[in-house]
Formats: C-alpha cells, sequence, structure tokens
C-alpha cells in the first residue's frame, strides 16, 4: 500500500544521484526503469519508493560507479530476484510460451478463420445447383404466393 | 453434438490455465537461489559486534536461517514458533536482523525470547539483497553442505512447521547420514 500514488507522479526523483558523465546517467535512468520493485510488483525501481527499491537503486548507482557493465548489474539482480526482476523476460526455453504463445494463438485464430471463409464461399458449397427435390419445394412456394403476386396494394 | 466438442474443449483447458493461475500466489516469487550455495558473507552478530555471522557458520549441518525485524508484523506472530523449534532443538535457527534498530531488536529478544544461535546485524539490507529478500519474513532451509534448500515466504506458524518444513529438514538431515 506504500506505493499507491507514487506511480502518479511520474519520473519521480528520489535520490539526487551524480554521474561525471551524463552517458552513465543515462544508464542510471535506464536500468532502474528497466527493473520491477518486488515490493509493489507493477512499479519500476525508479517509480517505487518503498525501502528495497530506494536500496536496489543504490546498488545500480554504486555498480556503474565500480565501472560495472549493464549486464553484470541486470546478471546481479536476476541471480537474486530471478527474471521476474526483469520488466522483459529474456528469450529463453522456459519463457518460450510467454513470447511465442500470442503469436501462436492468433495464427490459430486466422487459420480457424480462413477455413470458415473457404466454406462459406460462393460455389465451394456443394455445386450451386439445386436437388430435383428443392427444385419441388421452390416452385411449390413460388406457386402459394402466386395469389398476392400483386404486391403493390399493399405498398 | 460433435460441434459442441471442440467448443467445450477449449472451454475447460481455459478453465484449468485461470484456476492454477488464480491459486498461484503473485506475492511469492520463486527464488533463484534455491540448489545455489549461501551467497558469501560476513556481518557483525546483532548482540555483541565483536562476534560475526558469516556464510560458513551454515555449513556442516541443516538449518534455518530467519530474517526477521522488529517493524515487520509477522515476524512478531512467527516468533513465538521459533521460539519452540529452537526450545524443542529440532533444528539449529540463525537470525538476520533487517534494517533495523539494534537496540530496539535485541530488546524485543530480550522480550520475546531468543530462538537464533546468532543474528547478523543488517542495517542497510546488503546482505538481505544477497539472499534476495524482498517481503519480511522469509526463512531458507540450509542443508549441510552449505546450499539453499528451499525459501519459506511469509511467517512460519505451526502447521506450516510441522507439514512443510520440517519433513524437508527431515530429509535433507537424512541425505547426508
Amino acid at each position: 500500500m506504500l506505493c499507491v500514488g507514487s506511480g502518479l507522479a511520474a519520473a519521480q526523483v528520489f535520490e539526487q544521484r551524480i554521474f561525471q558523465d551524463p552517458g552513465n546517467e543515462q544508464r542510471y535512468r535506464d536500468l532502474i526503469s528497466e527493473l520491477r520493485c518486488l515490493v509493489c510488483q507493477n512499479q519500476n525501481l525508479a517509480d517505487s519508493n518503498a525501502p528495497l527499491a530506494a536500496d536496489l537503486r543504490s546498488v545500480v548507482y554504486d555498480m556503474i560507479r565500480e565501472g560495472k557493465t549493464d549486464n553484470e548489474i541486470l546478471a546481479f539482480m536476476i541471480e537474486r530476484y530471478g527474471d521476474f526482476v526483469l520488466y522483459r523476460p529474456p528469450f529463453a526455453g522456459r519463457t518460450l510460451l510467454l513470447w511465442v504463445g500470442p503469436f501462436a494463438l492468433l495464427a490459430i485464430a486466422l487459420w480457424v478463420l480462413a477455413r470458415q471463409v473457404r466454406k462459406r464461399a460462393p460455389g465451394a458449397a456443394g455445386s450451386g445447383r439445386l436437388s430435383d427435390a428443392e427444385r419441388e419445394r421452390l416452385r411449390a412456394m413460388l406457386d402459394d404466393s402466386g395469389g398476392e403476386a400483386d404486391r403493390g396494394r399493399r405498398d | 453434438m460433435h460441434r459442441y466438442v471442440t467448443p467445450l474443449c477449449i472451454f475447460l483447458l481455459l478453465a484449468a490455465l485461470l484456476g492454477v493461475g488464480l491459486t498461484l500466489n503473485p506475492r511469492e516469487v520463486p527464488s533463484p537461489l534455491i540448489g545455489k550455495p549461501v551467497p558469501a558473507f560476513r556481518t557483525p552478530a546483532l548482540k555483541d559486534p565483536d562476534r560475526a555471522l558469516t556464510s560458513d557458520a551454515l555449513r556442516g549441518k541443516v538449518s534455518l536461517l530467519n530474517v526477521w525485524a522488529t517493524w515487520c508484523i509477522p515476524c512478531r506472530q512467527e516468533h513465538p514458533v521459533l521460539v519452540g523449534i529452537a526450545e524443542r532443538g529440532e533444528v539449529p535457527v540463525y537470525g538476520l536482523n533487517y534494517k533495523d534498530d539494534r537496540r530496539q531488536a535485541i530488546a524485543w529478544l530480550d522480550e520475546l525470547g531468543d530462538p537464533y544461535e546468532i543474528s547478523g546485524f543488517d542495517p542497510d539490507g546488503r546482505v538481505g539483497i544477497e539472499f534476495g529478500v524482498y517481503g519480511l519474513p522469509e526463512t531458507f532451509i540450509i542443508d549441510s553442505a552449505g546450499t539453499i534448500a528451499y525459501k519459506q515466504i511469509g511467517p512460519i506458524d505451526e502447521k506450516t512447521w510441522k507439514e512443510e518444513l520440517l519433513p524437508r529438514i527431515r530429509k535433507l538431515e537424512k541425505q547426508v547420514r
């Protein structure tokens, strides 16, 4: 509940971070917006005022100052908190369903749709001609309605 | 008849998937540390800063590492269970006092009993981060090789202890012999 509301003020800054290199500052901002706060699970580290998020922000800050690469910093987080800490999970065997699943479902849906459309297309269903029995029924119907052929009266 | 079979199957499949999804607790993030050795750490003891809790202390026998703090309300609920475990001598319990005030933490142990062989003091939470701690209380079962075997997220009550944790501990103890 601590986290409610802090999301409203987007790009809120909780700590003043000083970087000599503006490139590193950008890296810091990118990393903390890529990493999930595990306490308020729908916020990233950049937006969360949970104490753990503050601690993890300082870990990221310290690691950048120690000259660690982005991959090293992300690996540090994944080793401890799992893939869940990433907002963009990696593409791997165990996340295959996650990444491919929606496209597979879309492909199946399109395939089913295509089959239905083809089934209903004129000419595709049967010969398009009436059988003898159907012709007989049609004639009977037309004969029945023959008496009110002068439709103009009703208009 | 046949035309109802496919939608019914799809419905049942979806219901099963959603059913599983609903029974999972999103607060319980599986720890990637399970099956890995305890991270190397050294932190001063809570009561006696001259002593230290280290990763080496957690090797050699099956043990529990309980992460706790005085500001953590469920920890208070869990505490008597830990005291009971220590009194019965079921398994050595180690503590990690996480982001807490030393005086308050010692007062808590004086008041409620101290179940810990030794409790490490981690005021800035850096040791907690090594263990992937994100919500207190958390308890790790560590086997005799110093490998993290299990992580309990949330307080241990008598039922979880008897049905979940103790059987795992007994099994790990048997594996050693």
